[in-house]
């Protein structure tokens, strides 16, 4: 992932996948931790936008009782045990394991090549040289060298008391197979369907896409990957999964984690008016947003796209500056809901007290313990 | 004349069809045509034809045919006619031979061997007539990152920003002189580009103190070897300055106005005495190293108060790449390349079409580079050399330029046919000439509109296109070589594009 690999030319550089897929999310404001069933209802009512090579969900609040250790969950491949065992080398060298466990699934569902999919709670043993680096950078590189060096294993995600859950299936016979349904409570939910049009399905490769805390479920197809990916490399983000959606992760990751800018700033970078809106606005905004799409031109995020990124405390969604991708958002008292259909919402929740429809390029932010998300409604269509 | 040469071209006129109006004679700056009285019928002297075909299009009844002269020597792949006459000439002269405008050899134009990408199904294409498509281009230095201060609701940008240049299309009007060409062939460029929110360049032959206040807004200005015109008032007229060590043309070689052209306003404008020879040095005198360079960049930026961004123009050579990355680290926001067919008002033929590479070739390799070196964002790259339709625009826009020059386009738009005698000083179309007689056949309120029109309608062709690969701004094609196939390229040549091959 941040791994540079050395192609002769950039022409060997694989072509990337093309996608579809059905997305929905859903927070609790008040930070109240609920079960699986919304999001399982809801992604199984727009079962279409999959095509059962893909589903995963992201969990929030996953594990409190271990909320101050790194979550790894780690998938290996084929059930290599030898892949296991070279990790767990590798993670006795690197960290602490505090506990560590195989991730109960149902045997009764059965599901395309399953791997063996293990949960380690970690924590940073770093050398003396490396005391300076921050716990995140460290942690990040360490699961980089996971992802590219050790043959059969990949790390699903890698945050603090949260958790990914994926693998080559709709996503209801993913939530069966990990038994979320009953295990497990968290405050936010996302989750994601898969339509592929060209490639095998492969369970590292099912989203959530997920760094750290940080999670990405996309829908859409970049028409500018090219541009995208290639300013990314210019920040040591080497994309090695080809999809849209690394793109949009490493993106996420540059902007609002290593440059520190908020979504506000961020969602006018990805989908940024145009030039004749911009144009028209009062002095200081005109300023802003003109350097903005200057300076990061390169991370415009150009054609149809809707993405719900989440992290601790905060989830968001957004759809490109002309809405080719639909992207809907419902509250009902604390729950706070993004879809890519109305009717997935609606689904779970019946009785909504608001649903709208935001504007291309308008992010709806859902925070904890904040009406932020409100701002995007008196914006909507 | 030369003697014991075959003309290059042979005239038929259709005596049918002749009124004898002399329009023939009048146009032809080379004396062809002439009219005998006692007669009362038109001659010609083929050996004077240069091909413009001002005549043939001027004809009133269309009487007029010039083509190639058919007559050959020998066949000889190797020997061919144009090496034979080329000998002949310097075996009568013992001089260089000249030549203007671009290279006309046959080497690979990869422009030809690359097509470009359209969206179907996955991905919906956008129709630019009910979608908004952008196509404004900012040339100058760009900031790794923003930093961003946020006070009480207050957004503020605490970055260091570098000054830009805006552009309504990423098409910008190539450096081409007044001295080289007419003063109405470029006021008509500068006209052109104020209308139409792009930009024109100088080239090194000053910028005229009347058309200061009024196109200085819409001047690239050129600080080259010869140092011609420029002074603090001409740098901070404009709104970019272009320091030029080379011109694809003729790399690693100077330029030469003959005395005979420098009349008293182009004597004024280049601040050197009228009537006396304009010699450009091969290279700039006080830059033999990169530092050097580095010097002259600050000494312009401090002379213009960091207020303009200051562009280097370098000829595309082998290591190009190399080059263009000291070119940025020296401080340069913008690096312009001018491939191997470039055009020029005057250059040695040797020189002009054996010397250089392809722009196509040195354009990916230089963006490469700079995406490897982490400084592509340092600067914008200005593309030159053979683009020749909007779809060479888009496709070096996808290899990675910011924007590119035109130079040899802009002048076929004002009436040029490349009939290459540029160096003559006899431009029957009163482009390149100084003679008031020719100059005078240009009227900038049409040749201006002309250009405009050339300009609009690239742009919607590049709408229509970015429309269909479902794309919306011009940014988020620059550097997208996923759009781009290769047809017909060998292995090298795509690994150097960076390109797959069709179907790959």
């Amino acid at each position: 992932m941040l791994m540079k690999k050395n192609y002769r030319s950039e022409r060997h550089v694989p072509a990337k996948d093309i996608e579809a897929c059905g997305l929905f999310g859903v927070m609790n404001i008040e930070g109240q931790k609920f079960g699986a069933l919304k999001a399982i209802e809801a992604i199984k009512n727009i079962k279409v936008r999959g095509n059962g090579l893909g589903g995963g969900f992201a969990v929030y609040g996953l594990y409190p009782d271990y909320k101050d250790y790194y979550a790894l969950h780690i998938m290996f491949q084929n059930k290599d045990i030898k892949a296991k065992e070279r990790t767990e080398d590798f993670l006795g060298e690197h960290f602490e394991i505090i506990f560590d466990e195989e991730i109960p699934t149902n045997p009764q569902v059965s599901l395309f090549c399953p791997p063996l999919v293990w949960r380690y709670f970690v924590a940073p043993k770093k050398g003396e040289a490396e005391q300076a680096i921050p716990d995140d950078e460290y942690v990040t590189s360490r699961v980089m060298y996971i992802n590219s060096h050790i043959e059969d294993a990949y790390v699903f995600s890698s945050g603090k008391d949260m958790g990914v859950f994926k693998g080559v299936g709709f996503p209801e016979e993913i939530a069966a197979y990990f038994m979320l349904d009953g295990l497990y409570e968290g405050y936010i939910w996302t989750v994601h369907s898969r339509f592929p049009t060209n490639t095998p399905g492969w369970w590292g490769g099912a989203h959530p896409f997920s760094i750290l805390d940080w999670t990405v479920v996309h829908n859409g197809e970049i028409s500018s990957y090219g541009t995208n990916r290639r300013f990314l490399e210019m920040y040591d983000y080497y994309c090695t999964l080809h999809t849209d959606t690394e793109v949009m992760a490493y993106a996420v990751d540059l902007l609002m984690r290593r440059q520190g800018l908020p979504i506000e700033i961020v969602a006018k970078i990805f989908a940024p008016s145009m030039w004749d809106i911009i144009e028209h606005l009062p002095e200081k905004e005109k300023k802003l947003y003109a350097t903005l799409r200057t300076v990061y031109a390169p991370l415009l995020m150009n054609g149809p796209f809707t993405v719900i990124v989440a992290h601790h405390h905060e989830m968001f969604g957004l759809t490109d500056r002309i809405r080719l991708r639909p992207i809907t958002a419902g509250a009902k008292d604390g729950f706070v809901f993004l879809s890519s259909e109305e009717a997935a919402i609606r689904h779970v929740c019946p009785d909504l007290d608001l649903v709208w429809t935001p504007q291309g390029g308008e992010p709806v932010v859902v925070r904890l313990n904040s009406k932020d998300h409100l701002k995007s409604l008196n914006k909507s269509i | 004349m030369y003697s014991y040469l075959l003309p290059e071209f042979a005239i038929e006129r259709n005596e049918d069809r002749c009124i004898h109006c002399r329009v023939c004679e009048r146009q032809c700056a080379t004396d062809v045509h002439y009219y005998d009285a006692e007669m009362d019928k038109m001659f010609f002297r083929e050996e004077a034809c240069v091909g413009c075909q001002r005549c043939a299009v001027f004809c009133p009844t269309n009487a007029l045919f010039i083509w190639p002269h058919p007559a050959e020597y020998r066949p000889n792949s190797s020997w061919n006619r144009e090496k034979l006459q080329d000998l002949k000439k310097q075996a009568e002269t013992g001089g260089v031979i000249l030549t203007g405008s671009g290279n006309d050899k046959p080497y690979r134009i990869y422009w030809d061997h690359l097509v470009l990408n359209a969206s179907q199904v996955t991905n919906p294409s956008i129709d630019p007539l009910r979608e908004p498509m952008e196509l404004k281009t900012f040339l100058g230095r760009k900031p790794d990152n923003l930093e961003i201060e946020f006070n009480k609701g207050e957004v503020k940008i605490k970055s260091e920003l570098y000054s830009n240049v805006s552009i309504t299309t990423p098409i910008v009007f190539s450096a081409m002189s007044y001295g080289a060409i007419s003063y109405q062939a470029y006021k008509s460029l500068a006209m052109a580009a104020k209308k139409f929110g792009t930009l024109f360049n100088t080239g090194e032959g000053g910028l005229p103190l009347n058309m200061r206040k009024e196109y200085g807004c819409s001047a690239i200005v050129q600080c080259a070897s010869g140092r011609f015109g420029v002074d603090p008032e001409y740098l901070n007229a404009a709104c970019a300055i272009e320091i030029k060590i080379g011109q694809g043309a003729k790399p690693g070689i100077g330029g030469h106005l003959p005395g005979e052209k420098v009349s008293e306003n182009i004597a004024v404008t280049r601040m050197i005495p009228q009537g006396t020879d304009a010699l450009s040095p091969a290279p700039q005198h006080d830059i033999y190293s990169i530092e050097d360079l580095s010097m002259l960049i600050y000494a312009l930026k401090e002379a213009t108060n960091y207020e303009k961004p200051v562009s280097v123009k370098i000829a595309a050579v082998h290591n190009v790449a190399a080059i263009a990355s000291g070119i940025v680290r020296a401080g340069a926001d913008i690096v312009a390349i001018d491939g191997l067919r470039g055009g020029t008002g005057a250059a040695p033929k040797a020189i002009r079409d054996n010397v250089g590479i392809p722009l196509e070739l040195a354009l990916a390799a230089v963006d490469k580079r700079l995406r490897e070196e982490g400084i592509r964002n340092k600067c914008s790259i200005l593309a030159a050399g053979g683009i020749r339709c909007s779809a060479d625009v888009m496709k070096a826009i996808a290899l990675g330029a910011d924007a590119v020059y035109i130079g040899t386009a802009a002048l076929v738009a004002m009436g040029c046919t490349l009939c290459q005698k540029c160096y003559t000083g006899k431009c029957t179309w009163g482009i390149c000439t100084q003679d008031p007689y020719l100059s005078k056949r240009l009227n900038p309120e049409i040749t201006s509109q002309r250009l405009t029109n050339l300009l609009r309608g690239w742009s919607y062709e590049i709408k229509e296109m970015l429309g269909g690969m479902g794309i919306n701004a011009i940014e988020s094609l620059r550097g997208n070589r996923e759009h781009l196939r290769g047809v017909g390229l060998a292995e090298w040549e795509l690994d150097v594009l960076g390109v797959k091959g069709a179907g790959e």
